[in-house]
């Protein structure tokens, strides 16, 4: 299949299984069994093209490949055009990667309007997979806003107790960013012509325009990363979502901001980036060891690693602006490695929730000695959160840290508490819901993790390890993007800075 | 190849015991840990031989780990003198332990999963000290970390288990904090971490300066400095030990095994490691001699007064981990090493007979309540004593040469830290000795102070558990006069090899052998006269120890304390964090961030939403609508444009 349009087919094949499962009819029963089937073999095939992508994938080339494009308006430059690079790559993966899994672990879950829930995954994912890969503006614009609409679905109506307040708090972020951006998107395009994506980080903005559109991206990403303070919004969000929904929240959905400072901010306004690094630095500092101690001190399991999920991606945004090769990469492994760590994690609360439909801390106590499959596998996560070396959170994080210290010691020094603070945090978590005599009497009768809840921890603990002890697989198709991206930045920085000297 | 054996079936033990543990059982998988672990055993005497006795080192590369930009780090086993020591200690004493553990853990319920832990510690203790770099050293380093949790914290229906499980592990997060840090502006300073790569570039960086607040510091300074915080953490130094007396939690084999014998070396080894670093600071080896010497002094003063049989014991390690810290700083390391390895075996021996003296008495672990057993545990009584000799430094027992090398080597340093470690170094040689004839008289001698009921039961210990103590006890009797001519006497050169570097201006070890007479017998009059002093408070005397206690009240609740540490720390650490914790998330996030945003504009919407649209898909529309506006503004702005 070489000339197969491999981007478009990963992109709508979610799509086509969704309109499929909208057509079947009969019995309820019937109908979520199908749904949930046909749900899950779709995103699978998808999964498996999407690893043709990885292997038509040529590591050495910083370009962008595999590339589609087609008019789309005719008369002007607007196109349908995909591609990737080694960056968007093993997002485009990790999402194909991710939605079969969150698939498989609502087989038991959801029991309601389960056709329509399996149709919301299907499209998101189409709307995930056309956002990474995506080289135009409009078409951009169209996933990036497009994906918030079946995610705004999920948990507005399979949601908790106060899916209302949280959708709506989620809407209310995210929209402000948006129109930001859009504007900004506008303004891009009256200056540079053009909405291709590569042609525009080819074209250097005026200074000071580069600051307003800095700014207007950063509204917007700063708000999906998300960055505090612009964080609160995540908490609510992730506690009221259904299981999957979180873990397509913390696993993709926060990747799309740290996605577009990769692909906008940086290359394409790199002085104003340069100009606002400082800002960078210190919102992500607080966001390491202000949400880390915030997350010490929550009562709700998945309030929790949210807020951990907020320090984790502190350094990713540290690590990208450090702008060196280990800061970039690092924060692209953070970025990896939390997408399936958090997803793991929230799968994780999922199973005792499904149990218990509970996830207040103070509810459980000494699983261990009643779940121990479960107990082993949240330890093997909780470790990879903590950093642990051996798991893919430490390459992450210590790249980052390493990549940061060599452009400012002191923010470096400032973001590492966050290891003792992370270790205490995750570790008091695992303490209250494992360790300690099992008193609760309907803990006493909960059964251990189910073939089918193996089968979906599998994968992901098998990464976990996998990018811990050979990250070598998923560094190596970066190291060019990320050089080409680095040299880029470097060259428009110093011509800035011969045009400031010029002027002078 | 022996190498990769060494390491590796220990590995291959812990894979085994801890993911087929209900294949295997308890027996099965006791006899699949221990089997492996003395092949280990076996394979680390052969690379001992042919390392440190042949004096062929080698590097094996086992694959590629990380490689970003100019950092590039493998997965490689280097193994010279100072790594087949360190191999041979670790693999004896863990082979040892789960010997022992197969009689200590026999009424377990959990036998596998305990077996898989010792394993997986063992593995990640030789990954450390076969590592060729820095990171992989620190992969050793968290590696033993994580297995010390999991062991303190092994039973974990015990609150107070798990409690000291975390306090163990936070408390060395905070060393990695400063050893990753040291990691870091070594990668600045020398733009590799590659060990060897480090130690070729280290002289001419010697002049390096670092900025830090505006002062300009030595480079080389601040990362020993930093690398000596991550060592602190790990080796139990004073203002980092709080975790080691409460990690008694565990299971005794786990106290000999980690907290005795190998992991808290490691800090020791890390220095010792990195001493082509530290010999280029003189600044930062007088902040290790005096920490040293500190917490030499420091945990001597507390285990003269406890009563738990364990914490005394845990004490000790602390206390004798001060000697090894001085010695690195008047860079006497091969003292240091020699001084690790006597103690891996004669502490190993301590906790295991303490804890065969545990299991003899019900599960009592204060010696107040002990007393008068030892005609029914006279082996355990016997190696006792012997663990005892060696620990105070009695001669011809193990610890005699190493601790009298170390001595000798801070007076004969000839500077003023050297004096200081010489002194505090002796006093707290005769409080080791007061201590450990303390802990003898009570437990064995006297009359009987337990109940009736416990005294019936008290019985000597299988002989699978007396197999090991009696090898350890071997070790604690001979390993000092065998092993003193190669570590520091005069085959020490040949011994050694490029191992470990010592500048020619530190010359403490060369000098130690020919110091006056008196300073060479004062450790042994010390040691004796520590235990003069237990004999007479302890068997002569026996009320003085109370009237002492009534006389210095303050000094005695200070001392049984542990000197208010642990409260310290929480009151100016851990509650502090958790109340910043609250503040922030109901005062920052809850009123502060949500208060003026979302909230405070939600509000308003919310009261105007509630009447457009009953269900929640109501926002939906407001936001599809949005989105199409957005949609079609763009294509307006770029038709208006265009015309």
């Amino acid at each position: 299949m070489t000339d197969w349009p491999l981007l478009t087919l990963t992109t709508f094949l979610p799509l086509l299984g969704a309109l499929f499962i909208l057509t079947i009819r009969g019995e309820t029963e019937v109908v979520a069994r199908n749904a949930r089937n046909v749900a899950l073999l779709t995103a699978l095939a998808t999964f498996v093209v999407s690893l043709f992508i990885l292997g038509r994938f040529d590591a050495a080339s910083p370009e962008f490949q595999l590339k589609e494009t087609a008019a789309w308006f005719p008369g002007t430059t607007i196109a349908y055009s995909l591609g990737v690079d080694g960056v968007s790559l093993w997002f485009v993966l990790l999402s194909t990667f991710l939605t079969p899994l969150c698939i498989l672990s609502t087989f038991n879950a959801v029991r309601e309007r389960v056709k329509e829930y399996m149709v919301c995954f299907l499209v998101l994912e189409t709307m995930m997979v056309g956002m990474f890969c995506a080289l135009d503006l409009v078409l951009f614009y169209l996933f990036f806003e497009g994906v918030l609409i079946p995610m705004f679905i999920i948990i507005g109506v399979w949601g908790g107790q106060r899916r209302v307040y949280a959708a709506f708090k989620f809407f209310l972020y995210t929209l402000l960013g948006s129109v930001l951006m859009l504007v900004a998107m506008l303004a891009m395009y009256f200056e540079a012509q053009t909405t291709d994506i590569p042609s525009l980080m080819a074209h250097s903005f005026p200074l000071e325009m580069q600051k307003w559109l800095w700014m207007a991206f950063f509204a917007s990403f700063a708000v999906k990363v998300p960055m505090w303070p612009v964080h609160t919004w995540l908490p609510d969000a992730h506690v009221e979502a259904p299981t999957a929904g979180s873990v397509i929240l913390a696993g993709v959905l926060l990747k799309m901001g740290a996605y577009g400072f990769l692909r906008f901010s940086l290359p394409m306004l790199p002085d104003a980036s340069v100009f606002f690094t400082p800002l960078i630095q210190v919102l992500s500092v607080v966001a390491v060891i202000y949400t880390s101690l915030v997350a010490l001190v929550q009562d709700d399991i998945k309030k929790l690693i949210a807020y951990s999920s907020v320090a984790h991606m502190g350094y990713v945004t540290l690590g990208l602006f450090a702008m060196t090769p280990q800061g970039v990469e690092g924060a692209l492994i953070q970025m990896l490695s939390h997408g399936i760590v958090a997803a793991a994690l929230f799968l994780g609360v999922g199973v005792i929730y499904d149990r218990l439909h509970t996830r207040e801390i103070a509810r459980f106590g000494g699983l261990a000695s009643r779940m121990p499959v479960y107990a082993a596998l949240f330890m093997l996560f909780t470790l990879a959160s903590i950093g642990l070396p051996g798991t893919s959170g430490f390459v992450g994080e210590f790249l980052v840290l390493i990549g940061v210290f060599q452009v400012d010691r002191l923010v470096a020094t400032l973001a590492s508490t966050g290891v003792i603070l992370g270790a205490a945090y995750m570790l008091y978590l695992y303490r209250r819901v494992f360790f300690g005599r099992l008193v609760h009497e309907d803990l006493k009768m909960l059964p251990d993790l189910s073939a089918r809840e193996i089968l979906v921890f599998l994968p992901l603990a098998v990464l976990v390890v996998w990018m811990g002890v050979h990250p070598a697989t998923f560094l190596d198709p970066m190291h060019a993007s990320v050089a080409k991206l680095i040299d880029n930045f470097e060259l428009a920085k110093a011509a800035q800075a011969g045009l400031a000297a010029a002027t002078r | 190849m022996t190498v990769i054996a060494t390491v590796f079936l220990p590995l291959l033990g812990a894979v085994a015991a801890g993911l087929f543990g209900r294949v295997l059982g308890a027996r099965g998988s006791q006899i699949v840990t221990t089997g492996l672990l003395m092949m280990a055993a076996v394979s680390a005497a052969m690379v001992f031989d042919r390392v440190a006795l042949g004096g062929q080192t080698e590097t094996v590369i086992l694959a590629d780990w990380i490689k970003s930009g100019g950092l590039e780090l493998s997965w490689a086993l280097k193994v010279d003198t100072l790594t087949a020591v360190m191999l041979v200690v670790v693999t004896w004493v863990s082979a040892a332990v789960h010997l022992y553990s197969i009689g200590y853990m026999a009424h377990d319920p959990s036998i596998p999963r305990f077996q898989a832990y010792l394993s997986l510690f063992t593995f990640a203790m030789l990954m450390l000290v076969t590592a060729d770099n820095l990171v992989q050293l620190f992969f050793g380093w968290e590696g033993v970390g994580l297995a010390s949790y999991l062991l303190i914290g092994f039973w974990y229906e015990k609150p107070s288990a798990s409690a000291a499980a975390i306090k163990a592990f936070v408390v060395n997060r905070v060393g990695d904090f400063g050893f990753l840090l040291g990691i870091f502006g070594l990668f600045a300073l020398f733009g590799t971490i590659g060990l060897d790569a480090i130690f070729a570039a280290a002289p001419a960086k010697a002049g390096a300066t670092l900025t830090v607040l505006g002062l300009k510091i030595n480079a080389i300074t601040v990362c020993c400095l930093l690398l000596f915080v991550g060592a602190m953490g790990k080796s139990a130094q004073l203002g980092l030990h709080t975790w080691l007396p409460d990690a008694m939690e565990g299971p005794t084999p786990v106290s000999a095994l980690i907290h005795a014998a190998t992991m808290v070396t490691a800090g020791v080894f890390l220095v010792a490691r990195m001493s082509p670093l530290f010999e280029l600071s003189d600044a930062a080896l007088a902040v290790v001699t005096v920490v040293g010497a500190a917490t030499a002094i420091f945990a001597a003063t507390i285990g003269c007064v406890q009563n738990d049989i364990k914490r005394i014991i845990a004490y000790s390690t602390c206390s004798q981990l001060g000697y090894m810290f001085f010695a690195l700083g008047v860079s006497a390391y091969q003292a240091a090493i020699f001084h690790l390895m006597t103690h891996a075996f004669f502490k190993a021996l301590l906790f295991l007979a303490a804890g065969s003296v545990i299991h003899a008495m019900s599960d009592e672990q204060d010696i107040r309540r002990m007393g008068g057993i030892w005609k029914h545990v006279k082996v355990t009584w016997a190696l006792m004593w012997v663990g005892s000799l060696a620990l105070a430094g009695i001669p011809f027992f193990a610890g005699y040469y190493s601790k009298d090398i170390i001595l000798e080597a801070a007076w004969a340093a000839g500077t003023p830290v050297g004096q200081i470690a010489y002194w505090v170094g002796l006093l707290a040689a005769v409080l080791t000795a007061f201590y450990s004839w303390r802990l003898l008289l009570l437990t064995f001698h006297g009359r009987p102070r337990a109940d009736e009921q416990v005294m019936a039961h008290v019985h000597e210990s299988p002989a699978v558990m007396i197999v090991p103590l009696l090898f350890l006890g071997a070790g604690a009797m001979f390993a000092g006069w065998i092993g003193y001519d190669l570590f520091v006497g005069p085959a020490s050169h040949d011994f050694w090899g490029h191992a470990l570097t010592v500048a020619d201006i530190h010359p403490a070890l060369d000098n130690a052998h020919h110091v006056p007479e008196w300073v060479a017998l004062m450790p042994t009059i010390a040691a004796a006269g520590g235990i003069a002093t237990a004999y007479l408070l302890y068997v002569f005397a026996p009320s003085l120890p109370g009237m002492l206690a009534g006389a210095f009240p303050g000094l005695h609740r200070f001392l049984l304390n542990k000197w208010y540490f642990d409260e310290l720390y929480d009151a100016i650490l851990v509650r502090p964090a958790f109340r910043l914790g609250r503040g922030l998330w109901k005062g920052g996030d809850g009123a502060l961030i949500d208060g003026l945003g979302p909230d405070g504009v939600a509000a308003t919407s919310i009261r105007m939403g509630r009447k457009v649209a009953a269900a929640e898909t109501g926002y939906l529309f407001h936001y599809a609508f949005a989105m199409l506006i957005g949609v079609a503004a763009l294509v307006t702005w770029y038709m208006a444009f265009k015309n």
